[in-house]
């Protein structure tokens, strides 16, 4: 028995070395945001004003909120990249998005759902205060139904705990 | 010589049986299925394979067999050299000596499209008859002849009720596929009730098994469906913004408890199987979820983190103050009532492992039955004594029972993808 649940230990640490890197890491990188504009537009004068939302360099290039274990507050380190889709979705009120809250596997199905329910609507709430309308969002939750990582770990736990911020239009 | 020959053979047989007892893994194109550990005090029963269409005797025999085996309860003793189909031609003295308790004969034969199976059985030591019964089915229903066989037996051994010609559901997940799969009590005879490419969870039986109730995300976020088993017609029920999940029957079919986060957070609503006449029953603003409705209607069982972490609470099903059941150390989730209501079994997190644990109602003891892992979403057998669970064993979702004492674990390997989200169906 013992034997057994190590192998089984031993295959999710092998599964959780394979699973990608947070994307989040990425993420901050507000180094000079005009500069870096148009980068593979070769005669074009530099005119065309790139929707922020495009640009990979901006802030709201980023789209989800991390937690800690059976956390549904949006952290403190993810509240400015919230504000800056509140503004954006204030200025673009053609634009909609859908929060999808999501969690990682410790907890049950149902519990889980719950608490992914309850991040996406955190979110929701704090794009409502930063300015977006209410017809403007949405949210739901996939609990623990969609990991992005797989294996039983804190690095595949930690990128499952998230809200993702889905622009539908 | 010869007889030394043959007496080799005998002993080889025995030890062969002996070493199938040890190991007890039942394997076949469906699914495959181990078994740890044993009961304290098992019953030496020795089966015949039935006469007439023998080799439906023996497919037969090889059902009844492995349901009694995964009870734990029941130790089988070598038939080898005797095969009596009438209680004339059984040699009593014979089978007490082989340690045998009782003994199981019969004739089987298949007319017109259908299984006639006559089957007894027999007390060894007081030379009686037990069990005289006539079992028949479709052609196609071999198991089922089986499974009624080993009802027969378990009741007239133990003195409770058989539970394998129940059945159980479950969700199966693919890569890209979830499919709600019923099957018999022992795992084989899968139907696939429903397939999509979204996740399925949480099934539920309708009190007479004539329906499930389920939650299904293929309209992008969950949704509680209810479908019919005889028909296959499915509809939404309740369709909300946000989430509807966790449904559970009322024991007289009439009434669903459901969770909504339409109004807040996960708060727990009844409504009638057919969608109408919603109301709220829980007002905590945290999450309440898993309800599950006491064997009488008057209780519900939840799960609740309205004092801080997940944990078990019990309020009245017409609304009202929830108590708090569990105490201890870690997270507790999906309570279940036993079928005489007088205890629930959940999901214990502890220690960054999940146990399954049952808890009495009355003195509020705890007991925890497995050995640890990603144990979860337990369920009583109809008749309490066994426990269905969703487990994980080689790097995938498998189905897992243990004897409500914890003695006796039994895994179900279906033959690909995870299992997850099982529940043991009713009585038929």
């Amino acid at each position: 028995m013992k034997k057994l649940v190590i192998s089984i230990v031993l295959l999710n640490l092998l599964a959780a070395c394979a699973s990608e890197k947070p994307k989040e890491a990425a993420a901050p990188a507000p180094a000079p945001v005009a500069a870096a504009a148009p980068v593979a537009a070769p005669a074009a004068p530099v005119q065309t004003a790139v929707d922020p939302l495009n640009d990979p360099h901006s802030i709201l290039a980023g789209r989800s909120t991390y937690y800690p274990f059976d956390v549904s507050v949006v952290q403190a380190a993810d509240k400015p990249l919230v504000e800056a889709h509140a503004k954006y979705l204030s200025q673009h009120p053609e634009h909609t998005v859908r929060l999808e809250g999501n969690c990682d596997e410790r907890g049950s199905a149902e519990y889980n759902l719950g608490l992914g329910q309850r991040r996406a609507d955190g979110v929701m709430k704090m794009l409502e205060a930063g300015g977006a309308q209410a017809s403007q969002l949405s949210a739901v939750s996939y609990g623990k139904e969609k990991p992005r990582a797989l294996g039983h770990n804190e690095a595949a736990w930690a990128q499952n705990r998230r809200t993702d911020i889905d622009y539908t239009k | 010589m010869e007889k030394k020959g043959s007496l080799m053979l005998k002993v080889l047989s025995g030890m062969l049986g002996l070493l199938m007892l040890a190991h007890c893994a039942v394997s076949s194109a469906a699914l495959s299925i181990e078994i740890i550990g044993a009961g304290e005090h098992q019953i030496p029963i020795s089966l015949v394979p039935m006469g007439g269409d023998e080799k439906l005797g023996a497919q037969i025999n090889d059902v009844v067999t492995s349901d009694l085996l995964r009870t734990g309860l029941f130790r089988m003793v070598d038939t080898t050299g005797q095969s009596p189909h009438e209680t004339v031609d059984v040699n009593f003295n014979n089978w007490q000596l082989r340690g045998a308790d009782a003994l199981g004969i019969g004739n089987v034969s298949v007319q017109n499209g259908r299984i006639d199976a006559r089957f007894r059985l027999l007390d060894v030591v007081k030379h009686v008859q037990l069990v005289g019964e006539a079992v028949s089915a479709n052609e196609n229903q071999m198991r089922a002849v089986g499974h009624r066989i080993a009802d027969l037996i378990y009741e007239k051994l133990t003195g409770d009720k058989g539970i394998f010609s129940t059945r159980i559901v479950y969700v199966n997940r693919q890569t890209r596929s979830y499919s709600l799969i019923v099957a018999d009590s022992d795992g084989y005879n899968e139907k696939v009730v429903l397939k999509q490419k979204e996740p399925i969870m949480s099934p539920a039986w309708s009190p007479d098994g004539s329906h499930l109730a389920y939650v299904s995300f293929e309209t992008g976020h969950a949704a509680v469906f209810v479908q019919s088993l005889l028909t296959n017609q499915r509809k939404p029920v309740a369709d909300f913004p946000g989430s509807n999940s966790a449904p559970a029957w009322s024991p007289d079919g009439k009434q669903l408890a459901i969770v909504l986060t339409h109004d807040g957070s996960s708060q727990i609503y009844l409504l009638h199987p057919d969608g109408t006449g919603l109301r709220r029953i829980s007002f905590s603003g945290a999450i309440d979820t898993e309800p599950n409705f006491s064997p009488d209607g008057q209780s519900l069982l939840f799960t609740s983190d309205q004092g801080g972490s997940p944990q078990i609470y019990v309020m009245p099903a017409a609304g009202g103050a929830a108590q708090r059941l569990t105490f201890d150390d870690g997270n507790c989730f999906s309570p279940r009532y036993s079928p005489d209501g007088k205890s629930f079994v959940f999901a214990h997190l502890i220690g960054g492992q999940f146990y399954i644990a049952v808890q009495d109602l009355q003195n509020g003891q705890m007991q925890t039955l497995t050995t640890g892992g990603w144990e979860r979403k337990p369920s009583f057998a109809p008749n309490g004594k066994i426990i269905l669970f969703a487990s994980e064993a080689r790097g995938r979702g498998i189905l897992a029972t243990v004897s409500s004492d914890g003695r006796v674990q039994q895994h179900m390997f279906t033959q690909s993808g995870d299992a997850r989200e099982p529940v043991w169906g009713p009585q038929p």
